[in-house]
């Protein structure tokens, strides 16, 4: 065997695995689709076909069952206070980060990072009764404070590396030319980082959407999708569970499309 | 002024940090350590004489021991491959990253559709005529299967967040020094051994961590595939806090989550320690 027999032969075992991992990442959504678009009578059938009948009845029982819309509602609300609070708090620290030089950013950035060795869920464990003191309890704006929480420190990092990446000269040129500060950064900055900035307040949308655990601890009437869904677990027929599954993946799907090129950026290591 | 503009920035996120992060974490250690109003470990006592905390503690830590080891070998599969695409880059790594955008609790339902009686594993199986009726794969009685299907449920949910991780580490060392083992002689599996790995601790490190804990807060997944048969630290702090009513048996779980969180954190930090210098 010449070497470039060999060559193509580990080629082609090299796409083999690189579509291998790809059918097992996706397999099981398509899965999980089947049944969100078969009829129940199909869900709970066998054998099962590994094709969807495009019944819709499945969805329809789904939306239509008691506490599914609001539920949804509540989801979307929460997810949209923690997006804004999440970079409202975030992005000016990241940029603060990327532009200063200060006593005690070490310490921030310590703070930041160390939030990732505890379980952030378990906060909401004494939120809960802290909340009820304070009128917050099963409130959306409460849940949303404890997903901020989560949010936070990924806005901060993305943003952090975000304005990082644009030259400070930028700036300096506008505030020579005329700008003050705030005009430099809402011209200048801003119009660059804006895509980044929007993608990780897309992100913080998709921690607060995910959360399971406070969600279901801190909301009682007010329930979120997650909690709902978690809350009927041993109680819901099967195409509840699953077109409710489908409800909880497909906006993923598009989430990680639109925040595709700043994956990197939020895990905390320095990237060029 | 400009002095202060840093810290006027950074004011909101350590207001909220301070708030919502520091202060409800000495929260559950108050909580834990008060029974009644009386100061101690009555808590602990009643959390670790209780018969599910042996079992609920072997399954947290089992899982993490099994998922761990298994989900950091394929993530650095995973992340070589990307590494190493040269066409389609962008959309394999789009597709590898999807799970990272799924919660625990939907992840379990899509592996529930697979391992369910009237699942597509029974249907295949059936189909293929391996066996002649669906099987109870889910049921109280076979603990063994509840735990492998937990098992590939966390693989496939959270490996991709290693895998971005270790593709940015990855992009981090320069192509040189790949380049020159290669010169000498080095085949691809002892450049990845001797070259790759070593100059990938700071973000195997990062990977680690962020997934050890994810482990250890293993909730939904257990909930959705197992229901009450496998139950973890995490599903019985949730037990203890709303059936039982028990808040401060509940904090005292959510201590030993805490505590076994930041003893693997330092750990990993120990092991996969990086000198300041030898950072790439």
């Amino acid at each position: 065997m010449s070497e470039t027999t060999v060559r193509r032969a580990g080629n082609r075992v090299f796409i083999a695995a690189v579509v291998l991992a790809c059918v097992w990442v996706l397999l099981p959504i398509y899965l999980l689709l089947i049944n969100a678009l078969s009829a129940p009578a199909e869900v709970t059938g066998f054998p099962k076909r590994f094709w969807p009948s495009f019944d819709l009845a499945s969805i329809r029982f789904f939306l239509g069952f008691k506490g599914v819309t609001s539920a949804l509602w509540n989801s979307v609300q929460v997810a949209v206070l923690t997006m804004v609070m999440a970079i409202g708090a975030g992005a000016p620290a990241g940029y603060a980060l990327a532009r200063f030089d200060f006593p005690g950013k070490q310490a921030f950035r310590f703070m930041v990072v160390m939030t990732r060795a505890f379980p952030l869920p378990l906060l909401a464990l004494p939120l809960a009764v802290l909340f009820i003191r304070v009128g917050l309890d099963d409130t959306v704006i409460g849940l949303a404070f404890v997903h901020t929480t989560l949010a936070l420190p990924f806005a901060v990092l993305i943003t952090y590396s975000l304005f990082s990446g644009i030259p400070y000269e930028l700036e300096e040129a506008a505030l020579t030319l005329g700008c003050n500060r705030v005009q430099a950064f809402l011209k200048v900055v801003l119009p660059l980082a804006a895509p980044g900035i929007a993608a990780s307040a897309v992100f913080a949308f998709v921690v607060s959407w995910n959360e399971v655990f406070a969600s279901a601890v801190l909301t009682i009437e007010h329930r979120t999708l997650t909690a709902f869904l978690l809350q009927s677990l041993d109680v819901s027929p099967l195409p509840l569970k699953f077109a409710g599954g489908a409800a909880l993946v497909l906006p993923a799907l598009g989430f990680i499309f639109a925040v595709r090129k700043y994956l990197f950026a939020m895990w905390g290591i320095a990237n060029r | 002024m400009p002095r202060l503009l840093p810290y006027l920035l950074l004011l909101p996120a350590t207001a909220f940090l301070c708030l919502f992060f520091l202060y409800p974490f000495t929260l559950v250690a108050i909580d834990s350590l008060n029974h009644d109003g009386v100061w101690g470990f009555e808590n602990f006592d009643r959390m670790a004489s209780h018969w599910k905390f042996g079992p609920t503690f072997r399954n947290t830590i089992l899982l993490a021991a099994v998922v761990v080891p298994l989900q950091l070998t394929l993530a650095l599969m995973m992340a070589s491959m990307v590494t190493r695409l040269k066409h389609a880059r962008g959309a394999v790594l789009y597709i590898f990253a999807i799970p990272l955008g799924i919660s625990d609790l939907a992840a379990g339902l899509v592996w529930l559709a697979i391992f369910e009686q009237s699942g597509f594993l029974n249907s295949a199986l059936t189909g293929l005529g391996v066996i002649d009726k669906p099987m109870l794969f889910l049921g109280y009685q076979s603990k063994g299967v509840i735990f492998t299907a937990i098992v590939l449920t966390e693989l496939w949910r959270a490996t991709a967040i290693m895998m971005v991780i270790l593709v940015a580490g990855m992009g981090l060392i320069p192509k040189e020094y790949g380049e020159a083992a290669e010169v000498f002689g080095a085949s691809r599996w002892q450049r990845f051994r001797r070259v790759t790995l070593p100059l990938l601790k700071p973000s195997l490190q990062t990977a680690l961590i962020l997934r050890v804990i994810m482990a250890f807060e293993v909730f939904a997944v257990v909930l959705a595939l197992g229901g009450t048969n496998l139950p973890v630290l995490m599903s019985e702090t949730y037990h203890w806090q709303f059936t039982m009513q028990e808040r401060g048996v509940a904090a005292a779980y959510a201590m030993v989550i805490l505590g076994i969180s930041v003893g693997f954190t330092v750990l990993i930090l120990r092991l996969l320690h990086v000198p300041k210098e030898a950072r790439p």
